[in-house]
């Protein structure tokens, strides 16, 4: 039998022409700032053709508060509150690369106890921050399970922050001299019954993650960025790891004695989304690695260096002591002159390197204070890593750049 | 850590690039590495020397911030932190630049500079000659003023209003 063909355009009507080549139209979408898998206030404009990303332009600057003017403004042991509102997801590591710059203007050594505690912390409050990093990530991904588990245990860590500073998110806990105060009765038993539990915990995201078919999927070569494109958009930290070079603060300019634990700094090969996920879980048994050495080797003694003219006197020879309450008021009132000069310190935050240019001129407050956030140029590198790709990547690639928008805009 | 012995290499090395590119070496015993003033003129090709030379390798850009001092002729102090990831070694070079002068901008051997740049130019001022893409980053484009100089008032000039209009953000 014969079949009659009719062509389309006889019953709709004349289609409009192929697209061929690059005659295509450009979509412009706007992502953001209010969107949930941007971690925080990021806007990203992006130009798209079909589903890849053409062009993408991310806008930043809507958490700006002038962070770094406002320092200029307040004594040195005030200016603390501030650094820890920058990066909210790690307070006790602003703290303490702030305490450090302030320090090496002063000429100021930290007693052991001193330097101990704030290794415990700084440790502490990476896995809190990873935690927090593999939650969002993975449920930005579709992995909802993960976000209930990371908060389950990101709690016990907050609730740890508590009990030391009376704060979870903004402890100011670690100050010029040394820490706020001294560890609580008993807080070092439970710190350890953390460790004995979380080892399990780590397994079960493993085993919920690592050969999950969706997860490989969606991060295994997705969002490749060369080890030689990291270096020069200044990406540093776990991304950096990611892409094979070994660059860890910990390791290469030690600081409150991390030369003494033993650690390893994880390194990826392949440069992708899975590779950077990779490398912060293996973080996370690394920080446990040094919180059991921390535990077991703490020393006893004085938290606080032994200035009184710089760090404050005890309560209780406050009340008792006319000196001492005499240092108090000073101290509290005015603050503490430090000496003019220049200092540049920096310290392995869990998103990279995190370093505090601090100028002084001799007065009780910072002439200059300048932050160089690690997420500001991780961010910076998101353009390069998107464009050419698909636009459902974007939103792992930005989970696995572990971004904190506090920091970025200050 | 060290003194200005221990960046003999580099200074010879910076010198290359033209024999008064180095203005002055300031010893710095806060920070152990002194600080290299460099002419503004020869900062691209001295961060060119420093990235490529095989014997120098500074391949990471940590870090590019500006210090204000008005009470200098040259009020501006652009700040260049370089990191040599194979040597472990930091370097601080610094350039003065006074009230509308330009610095060239460093963008095009560094693109971590691209954005440190723009905030630089954003809370300071300080124009970047040749930057490709010189806006405000952190503050809405209209806003008047450079906030991180030291002659603006911490309260600022005015009450912010911001986006009246919804095109105003489009």
């Amino acid at each position: 039998m014969e079949t009659e063909t009719v062509t389309v355009s006889t019953v709709i009507g004349d289609l409009p022409a192929t697209p061929t080549g690059d005659a295509t139209e450009t979509l412009t979408l706007n992502m953001g700032p209010q969107h949930p898998s941007t971690h925080g206030v990021l806007r990203l404009v992006l130009e798209l053709d079909g589903e890849t990303v053409v062009r993408a332009e991310p806008h930043i600057g809507y958490l700006h508060t002038g962070m770094e003017k406002t320092m200029e403004n307040e004594a040195y042991q005030q200016a603390i509150t501030i650094t820890d509102r920058m990066d909210y997801l790690s307070g006790m590591n602003n703290n303490l690369g702030y305490c450090l710059a302030v320090e090496k203007l002063l000429g100021l050594e930290i007693p052991p106890r001193g330097n101990a505690i704030r290794v415990l912390m700084s440790e502490l409050q990476r896995i809190a921050s990873h935690l927090v990093w593999l939650g969002t990530h993975a449920v930005d991904i579709g992995a909802m399970t993960m976000f209930f588990y990371c908060f389950r245990e990101r709690e016990i860590l907050l609730n740890f922050f508590e009990e030391v500073s009376g704060a979870r998110l903004t402890p100011a806990y670690i100050r010029v001299g040394g820490v706020a105060m001294d560890l609580p009765i008993g807080f070092e038993e439970k710190v350890a019954q953390f460790l004995g539990l979380f080892p399990d915990r780590l397994d079960e995201y493993w085993t919920l993650l690592d050969e999950n078919p969706i997860w490989r999927d969606r991060t295994v070569d997705v969002g490749l960025l060369s080890a030689k494109d990291c270096l020069a958009y200044g990406v540093t930290g776990p991304v950096l790891r990611a892409s094979g070079v070994a660059y860890d603060v910990r390791k290469a300019m030690p600081y409150c004695g991390y030369e003494q634990y033993d650690f390893e700094v994880p390194v990826g090969q392949n440069c992708d989304v899975f590779d950077r996920y990779r490398v912060r879980m293996e973080e996370m048994r690394q920080s446990i690695r040094i919180l059991e050495q921390v535990l077991r080797t703490m020393p006893d003694g004085q938290t606080n260096a032994d200035d009184p003219k710089i760090v404050l006197p005890p309560k209780e020879r406050v009340f008792s002591d006319m000196e001492a309450l005499i240092h108090h008021f000073i101290l509290v009132t005015r603050g503490f002159p430090v000496p003019p000069g220049e200092a540049y310190a920096s310290i392995e935050s869990p998103k990279g390197e995190l370093g505090y240019y601090i100028v002084s001129d001799g007065s009780e407050k910072p002439y200059r204070v300048r932050v160089r956030p690690p997420s500001f140029y991780n961010l910076q590198s998101l353009p390069h890593i998107v464009t050419n790709n698909m636009v459902a990547d974007v939103v792992a690639v930005i989970g696995s750049l572990d971004i904190v928008l506090g920091e970025i805009d200050r | 850590m060290a003194d200005a012995a221990s960046i003999q290499t580099e200074l010879t090395k910076i010198r290359s690039a033209g024999s008064d590119a180095v203005q002055s070496v300031e010893e710095n015993p806060v920070m152990g590495t002194p600080w290299i003033t460099v002419k503004p003129r020869s900062i691209v090709s001295v961060l060119k020397i420093l990235r490529d030379d095989r014997a120098l390798d500074y391949k990471l850009l940590t870090d590019l911030t500006c210090l204000d001092r008005p009470e200098r002729e040259k009020r501006f102090g652009v700040v260049y932190i370089l990191y040599s990831v194979t040597h472990n070694k930091r370097l601080f070079l610094r350039v003065w630049v006074g009230e509308g002068e330009a610095v060239p901008t460093v963008s095009a051997v560094f693109p971590s500079a691209n954005w440190a740049e723009r905030e630089v130019y954003d809370l300071f001022g300080v124009i970047f000659e040749g930057h490709p893409d010189l806006r405000r980053i952190e503050l809405p484009d209209e806003w008047e003023g450079h906030p991180l100089r030291k002659d603006y008032p911490l309260i600022g000039r005015r009450p912010v209003i911001l986006y009246n209009d919804v095109k105003d953000i489009l």
